[in-house]
């Protein structure tokens, strides 16, 4: 089980449960405000854009080559972006704060 | 397990020079073939434009067939984006319950129909059917309209003889003013009417922006729509196995439709203008010529996908750039997406197999390339379920 609280662009904070899937499902299926998933999380659209807050960079680990290449030419990119359709709920994730990306 | 198949003409070419060449109407185009270059040259907007004269950053150009701009397809940030902003909403209606579950009893519906017949020509009597019923729900309008739609056949613009028909296009351009016109005398709650309204920037659209706003929704949605879903039977009538895997493992649909995608590619590219003389790909191009992201291409980049040229119903990880990518990616995608899943899953409830007979490829002629893209035509049969 983890808990996953999402800041949204108006600055509302969703705090959500899940314990298996990935984080850009368990928003989409909460209708998280900027978080579309258009690509079903095939890692094709950039639809699930986050900014992890810096101290929790270290239970969600870095971006993946590819995942970096798509981020890379996304809006708003920085250090602490990754694409949430890459993260996997799991106890590990327990605690993290994610920005949707504007 | 042949006919379905969809080869790769640029392989050679992307892996010795990264570029291809060719002529379209005396505006001639420089190809970018390869997954990372393609992507790089979409999000430079600055040195490659999409604002040019309308009609040339598509490929066969419409310079001589449309002088209405399509919004917000031929715009470049930060304009676009203002015109993006107020639109995506709309386009995103795709992902409300309703509209799904409407999309999903016209799909039914249809293949109730088809499964009772013996023979059936894909793309006039299912495909196009099909693309022109699903788009009544994205303009929210009456499904009537369809009828119209179907009657005009497959390509907007094209006709069997010739690449651009300006009499065709004519059809649709004098559609749309009619529509517009009926939608300033009568508001209703279809797009026509949604368009009068909307401001940008605090600005109402004109007449001839909204004309715009419908050419790009009514031309983007055709033709490509109507070549992912015709790929996908054949495809599945070469592959009953995938039909049970979705019959058994729904959860794949969604991979499976972003494959279909990416090995479709049922746009093969677009065009950007070149603003400033540069390079792409170590090779250099002069301002104010062509050059265009060849989708198809990047979409079988072996540095980017394993097994490029095999359709791979579970792929997970497919950056694959089918609807575009970066600023311009394709503004009907969540639409195509939502029809194409429908689809998968009403076959696998519905269909055992499917059967294929005549048929003739659609092969486009880009310069030294031939690219199957679809089908000019292709009979099949639709078997029932048992259960």
């Amino acid at each position: 089980m983890a808990k996953v609280t999402f800041i949204t662009n108006n600055n509302e904070a969703i705090v959500l449960e899940g314990t298996t899937g990935s984080v850009m499902a368990l928003a989409v299926a909460h209708n998280v405000k900027g978080i579309d998933g258009d690509c079903g999380g095939v890692c094709s659209c950039a639809t699930c854009h986050v900014h992890v807050k810096p101290e929790d960079m270290v239970k969600t680990g870095q971006a993946s080559e590819i995942e970096m290449d798509m981020l890379e030419l996304a809006d708003n990119s920085n250090e602490y972006s990754r694409l949430c359709c890459r993260l996997e709920l799991s106890d590990d994730l327990d605690g993290v704060v994610l920005t949707v990306a504007k | 397990m042949q006919k379905s198949k969809i080869p790769d003409p640029f392989e050679k070419s992307r892996i010795e020079m990264g570029i291809g060449k060719m002529d379209d109407q005396n505006d001639p185009v420089t190809m970018l073939l390869r997954h990372k270059d393609v992507r790089k040259t979409a999000h430079n907007y600055k040195t490659f434009q999409s604002a040019a004269q309308p009609g040339r950053i598509v490929i066969p150009s419409e310079v001589n067939i449309r002088k209405t701009r399509q919004i917000p397809f031929e715009l470049d940030p930060p304009v676009h984006g203002l015109y993006r902003k107020v639109l995506e909403p709309w386009f995103k209606r795709p992902l409300e319950e309703d509209y799904s579950n409407k999309l999903k009893a016209q799909i039914n519906s249809l293949v109730d129909e088809i499964i009772t017949k013996e023979k059936f020509e894909v793309i006039e009597a299912f495909a196009l059917v099909l693309q022109s019923r699903a788009l009544t729900l994205l303009l929210n309008t009456s499904f009537e309209e369809a009828t119209t739609w179907i009657s005009w056949g497959t390509h907007v613009f094209r006709s069997e003889d010739t690449n651009l028909d300006a009499d065709k296009a004519n059809i649709l351009y004098d559609y749309i003013d009619k529509q517009i016109d009926k939608a300033i005398e009568n508001p209703s709650n279809d797009l026509y009417s949604v368009l009068l309204a909307t401001k940008v920037d605090g600005v109402k659209l004109t007449k001839e922006q909204v004309k715009g706003v419908m050419v790009l929704t009514f031309a983007g949605g055709r033709d490509t729509v109507i070549n992912a879903i015709t790929n996908a039977i054949a495809y599945l009538s070469e592959h009953q196995e995938s039909l049970e895997r979705f019959r058994s493992e729904p959860e794949i649909i969604n991979n499976a439709v972003e494959e279909m995608i990416r090995y479709f590619s049922p746009l093969t590219q677009m065009g950007r203008v070149v603003t400033e003389d540069t390079y792409v790909c170590e090779h250099a191009v002069k301002a104010d010529t062509r050059v265009s992201l060849c989708w198809a291409s990047a979409n079988r980049d072996a540095a980017v996908f394993q097994n490029a040229n095999e359709l791979i119903v579970d792929r997970k990880i497919n950056p694959h750039v089918g609807f575009g990518f970066s600023h311009h990616n394709c503004l009907g995608a969540t639409h195509a997406r939502l029809i194409m899943r429908i689809l998968l899953k009403v076959l696998a409830e519905k269909v055992e197999s499917i059967d294929l007979f005549e048929y003739k490829e659609n092969v486009e002629e880009l310069g030294d390339f031939k690219r199957k893209v679809g089908y000019d035509y292709l009979n099949a049969r639709f078997n029932a379920s048992k259960k």
